[in-house]
């Protein structure tokens, strides 16, 4: 294998699109967590005129629910969960200034033309590697929808969080390699 | 009569989630490691690499696997030389699956209702099969079973004009459409025959026969090697990104069906597929 390839965030536009599907890269900084009904909240809070529980300039989404921590530990096992679930949602959040998501699994059409239209990234994580993954988390604070539990969102602080490169800016598809 | 108590009960299924959570079984260890050496594609090789270094992790701290830690499937064979006392099964099933998932540090990811979707917050209920089997033993699987390959399942009443190359579609029709979506390498569970909610258990059931023993029916084998071959000729590849480890078994259960019926279900397991067995 070559080096590894860190990116720090908050991500800028050039360092999104200079990713090509394909490769792998490890994220460090800030990642946060949202999965089903975090989504839904949000998409209904974007409804309402309310503000966004933080700015998604630059900063990657991650789909995932951890496990509660054990004594000792910062976080429990945190993997991606399967990405399409929040397509009904997602087009809502591209255009309030998300660029960056990590899960796993397939995109649909609308999601994958908002990443290339606003030169985004979606990055996989390894479904159920999340032992391993937990690993790379450092510090944890919940920031929103604390009463949603695992769905709660958390700002993850991480280091070289191991990701693929599922869809580049430019629409190439890791999945799409038949 | 023998006596099996409560208390016995709930310890056993507690136990039984955490170690099905926390230690892959060495069924699945070797099947990753077989498909590690032989899987040609880099990134494919590479993922496989990482889940087997993950299950070392997730051993070593007694962490889960996957943070999907499933809904909590139990299969419970009753002796019917067995009397439970203390109180009831299903209420010594549900109690262990709470003790477990709260002891063992387990994601509770059950909500009460489908529509309203409020969280259980102790990932009960559990979803309980019963058999009831000559003998004095209470004989218990506990299953946990993740979202991301159980959503990725379906279940068809073909026509018995469609026959075995029908049965073959729709299996792997049901592997193309999930795709990287239940994290590859999967096992596929089948049900064949039955009725409707026959063949949906059988496929369950599958899921439970450890990696390398074939159905015991040579029919049904070589049926089961021809499907594994093809699918492996997919190109999904370890966790989507393509090679030639897409499954790493296809079990398949056949039965009994009516006159006018070819039920056929596909329970698709992921690369974690958990099974625990103990006999009381």
């Amino acid at each position: 294998m070559s080096e590894k390839k860190i990116i720090k965030t908050p991500l800028s536009d050039e360092t999104m699109r200079g990713l090509r599907a394909g490769e792998m890269v490890y994220i460090s900084g800030t990642v946060y967590t949202a999965r089903d009904a975090a989504h839904k909240r949000l998409v209904e809070m974007i409804e309402k005129g309310e503000p966004m529980p933080f700015d998604f300039a630059g900063q990657v989404v991650y789909y995932a629910g951890p496990c509660p921590n054990k004594p000792g530990f910062v976080i429990g096992s945190v993997g991606p969960t399967t990405s399409g679930r929040m397509d009904a949602y997602t087009p809502a959040l591209i255009d309030r200034g998300l660029k960056a998501m990590i899960g796993k699994g397939l995109r649909d059409e609308t999601v994958i033309k908002g990443i290339v239209d606003k030169g985004g990234v979606y990055f996989a994580a390894i479904g159920g590697a999340a032992a391993l993954m937990s690993q790379c988390v450092k510090e944890v604070e919940i920031i929103a929808f604390e009463d949603l539990g695992t769905e709660a969102i958390r700002k993850l602080t991480v280091e070289e969080l191991p990701v693929v490169v599922a869809i580049d800016s430019l629409g190439n598809n890791v999945y799409q390699h038949n | 009569m023998r006596e099996i108590s409560f208390d016995q009960i709930r310890e056993a299924i507690s136990q039984m989630c955490i170690e099905a959570n926390c230690l892959i079984s060495e069924d699945i260890r070797c099947a990753l490691k077989k498909a590690e050496q032989a899987e040609e594609n880099p990134l494919g090789r590479e993922v496989l690499g990482t889940l087997l270094a993950n299950a070392v992790v997730a051993e070593e701290k007694m962490i889960p696997i996957c943070q999907d830690t499933g809904m909590t499937v139990v299969f419970m064979e009753i002796g019917q030389e067995v009397h439970v006392t203390g109180g009831s099964i299903a209420e010594a099933v549900n109690a262990g699956v709470a003790k477990g998932y709260e002891e063992g540090y387990l994601r509770k990811s059950v909500v009460a209702d489908p529509i309203r979707r409020e969280n259980t917050k102790n990932n009960t209920p559990a979803v309980i099969h019963y058999n009831i089997v000559p003998g004095d033993k209470l004989s218990i699987t506990v299953s946990p079973k993740g979202f991301g390959s159980e959503n990725m399942s379906a279940l068809k009443m073909l026509k018995p004009s469609q026959g075995l190359e029908g049965m073959k579609k729709f299996i792997v029709d049901t592997v193309i459409a999930g795709g990287p979506n239940p994290c590859p390498p999967i096992i596929v569970g089948v049900g064949v025959g039955g009725t409707m909610e026959k063949a949906a258990v059988m496929a369950k059931q599958s899921l439970l026969r450890p990696i390398g023993e074939k159905n015991t029916d040579p029919f049904w084998g070589s049926i089961e090697d021809d499907l594994l071959a093809e699918i492996n000729k997919l190109n999904i590849g370890p966790a989507g990104f393509g090679g030639k480890t897409t499954a790493m078994a296809v079990h398949i259960t056949p039965y009994a069906t009516h006159i006018a019926g070819l039920p056929v279900a596909v329970n698709i397991g992921c690369h974690v597929t958990r099974h625990v067995h103990r006999d009381l």
